[in-house]
């Protein structure tokens, strides 16, 4: 029996999240029980943190699902291609450093469609914090397969059960360069909103995994029952194991879910070396940008 | 606004198109480049990657066109003029993010120094078969605009205007390049920075609470806010209205895309520009651009010894067409000859134009070499009788 605690109808404006979203676009497109809107909350509170200046994030979405994250952000939000928000976002921040830059997006725009991006810009250590929401399958265009499709789960393009092997994100994000390396299921709302909080706070290539919920397309196709059962599904079979070999965390049918923080190391981002680089091999003769980015600067 | 003057290397040079286009970028206050490796425009980048460190520029060599399209628009976002360089192969896996630079009206230069195709084809090898691609290339109505330099003198300066256009404008602006023009070496002269005139971003004076990024403007480009200036806008590859926000429906669409496809269009006498010889009187035009207008020189010579009475037209901006001077010209000539390196892309444009008044004659070559200007003078001289 869910209890009413307080009937007392909320305006938009009075919303706790209302300085971040754009309240002026919901509803949101959103199935019920999708995860994306907790994770899309979970973000805001981390950036609630008062030492950010919300004029300086930028949220770049790809295409999908998640892909409408961008859209809904009162943040200076792209909406871009499918599988580019990458490499949008690393020209986001080349052009202009002092940007605090969130890419966020699913599993098929960022490793499918994207995933020669992902891992180049992992392999530079681009300064991108990256919030991946994986439901395992494209649900935007209706369930299809997807390269996070655990094996023999079906999928409206394998409807006798998947048999291509699926990514292991961490280890992918991981073995690419990737500093900064955790995954959360949609039901750890603390502990994913710690995490965005902490890897806000990093510089680098940052990668966050949020296992969430299919309920209109995976899991009735897979008949996993309604929102309430994939939470408690996640309740079971989450495993929280920090510092887990990331080799290990491949995530099998309905089986156990690695959570936690995998990876957290300093190392020189992409500007870090560039800078030092020239700076060391051309001295005097390095003209570096404006440290506040941007070229056209009155 | 005047050119910055650590980006201009004024003096006169011996340069080739490819390093003309480079330098002229660095002068036209370009600062963000991103590239991938490829056949004949690479020295492009290298130039630039040879020069940035030393002026403030950030160029990085992506892991492929997709992404260097695609971070070209994001850098643009910053305000900062940002550019990308291919050939053929890599034009086609740009239109993706060509298509959202039109979409999301943002200011950039891509830079096609074509060469044969289709597919990999001829890749240091000269081509012009790029051209419809450049206007229709992406999916779905949009407007780009096009330029075609025909010597490296001219790639220097015509690389300036493409950066002003694309502010001026809010669009990708393509220079059509060709692998002769890129890779002939002549005498470029880089004025003295202030002489040359560059248009700033249109960033705009409205506070964020009055700023629409997308109100219309009449034809003309809105205004812009940079992303981290605090106006917290949204913007979007779907159809938007004047706040950037998705709107699905036919209405939307209409306005939407009409805009995109008016900005150009309404404003074509301005942007249009080509260059004519010996028009008047004449029974036969020659209509050619880049590399081809120089080979048709001699053709058009060979062709007015024979007798016929030939005038030339050089489209210097391809997209928009000089619809208007084409239209002209078939009420008094008797026929457009147009050779191109390729099976016949820009002729089509000319018969449009020409409208059965004039004929409209292609002399084509599938690239790996210019015409021969027999060939040329031939065509002109059938065209005459």
């Amino acid at each position: 029996m869910i209890e009413v605690m307080d009937e007392r109808p909320v305006s938009p404006d009075e919303h706790p999240i209302a300085p971040f979203v754009r309240m002026d676009r919901m509803p949101h497109i959103w199935c019920p029980t999708c995860g994306i809107g907790t994770v899309l909350k979970c973000y805001v509170t981390a950036l609630a943190d008062p030492v950010l200046v919300l004029d300086k994030v930028s949220v770049v979405s790809g295409i999908g699902c998640t892909g409408r994250v961008a859209g809904y952000m009162k943040l200076d939000g792209f909406h871009t291609t499918h599988g580019r928000a990458i490499p949008f976002a690393t020209g986001l921040k080349l052009g202009r450093p002092e940007l605090l830059v969130t890419v966020f997006s699913g599993d098929g725009d960022l490793v499918g469609i994207g995933g020669n991006h992902f891992i180049h810009a992992a392999r530079r250590n681009m300064d991108l914090l990256i919030i991946l929401v994986n439901n395992f399958t494209y649900g935007m265009t209706g369930g299809q397969n997807a390269a996070t499709t655990p094996l023999t789960a079906k999928s409206s393009t394998m409807p006798f059960g998947n048999f291509e092997r699926p990514f292991n994100l961490p280890y992918l994000a991981a073995s690419s360069g990737a500093t900064y390396v955790a995954r959360w299921t949609s039901l750890h709302i603390r502990r994913m909103t710690r995490s965005f909080k902490e890897a806000i706070q990093r510089k680098g290539f940052r990668f966050i995994e949020v296992i969430a919920p299919c309920p209109a397309l995976y899991a009735r196709l897979n008949k996993l029952g309604d929102g309430l059962d994939l939470m408690r599904f996640y309740f079971d079979k989450a495993e929280i194991r920090h510092g887990a070999d990331t080799r290990e965390a491949g995530i099998d049918y309905q089986d156990r879910i690695i959570c936690g923080k995998f990876i957290d190391e300093e190392q020189p981002t992409y500007l870090d070396l560039m800078h030092a680089h020239y700076a060391k091999t051309l001295g005097e003769r390095y003209v570096p940008m404006p440290p506040a980015g941007g070229w056209i600067r009155e | 606004m005047k050119a910055d003057p650590i980006g201009v290397l004024t003096g006169t040079h011996y340069l080739d198109g490819d390093f003309a286009c480079g330098e002229a970028a660095m002068a036209a206050g370009c600062r963000f480049v991103a590239g991938y490796p490829i056949t004949p425009s690479t020295e492009v980048v290298e130039r630039i990657a040879r020069r940035f460190p030393m002026i403030g520029g950030i160029f990085i060599q992506m892991e492929d066109e997709l992404a260097s399209m695609a971070a070209v628009v994001g850098a643009s976002w910053t305000g900062t003029k940002s550019m990308t360089v291919t050939s053929g192969p890599g034009f086609s896996l740009m239109m993706e993010n060509i298509g959202l630079a039109a979409m999301m009206e943002t200011p950039c230069v891509v830079v096609n120094v074509q060469r044969g195709g289709p597919s990999t084809g001829l890749p240091t090898m000269v081509g012009q078969a790029d051209m419809m691609q450049a206007r229709w290339g992406s999916h779905g109505d949009y407007s780009i605009i096009a330029l075609s330099p025909c010597s490296p003198q001219e790639a220097f300066n015509l690389t300036i205007d493409a950066f002003n256009l694309a502010e001026t404008y809010r669009v990708p602006v393509l220079m059509m390049m060709d692998e002769c023009v890129g890779h002939m070496t002549e005498k470029v002269v880089i004025p003295p920075a202030d002489e040359i005139d560059l248009v700033p971003r249109k960033l705009t004076t409205k506070s964020p609470d009055e700023f629409l990024p997308y109100k219309l403007n009449g034809a003309l480009a809105p205004e812009f806010a940079r992303a981290g200036d605090g106006y917290r806008f949204h913007t979007t590859g779907l159809t938007h209205d004047e706040r950037g926000y998705p709107v699905m429906s036919a209405e939307c669409q209409e306005q939407c895309v009409r805009h995109l496809i008016d900005k150009i269009k309404l404003n074509a006498d301005q942007i249009v520009r080509f260059e004519e010889a010996g028009i008047e009187g004449a029974d036969v035009v020659v209509v050619t651009y880049g590399i081809t207008s120089r080979v048709a020189r001699m053709g058009g010579e060979l062709a007015r010894q024979r007798g016929v009475k030939v005038g030339t037209l050089r489209p210097i901006v391809v997209w928009p067409f000089p619809e208007k001077r084409m239209r002209e010209l078939s009420q008094t000539i008797k026929a457009f000859v147009v050779p191109e390196i390729n099976n016949g892309q820009i002729v089509l444009e000319v018969e449009r134009c020409a409208g059965g008044k004039a004929a409209a004659i292609s002399v084509p070559h599938m690239g790996g070499a210019v015409h021969d200007p027999n060939d040329i003078s031939d065509a002109i001289v059938e065209a005459a009788r």
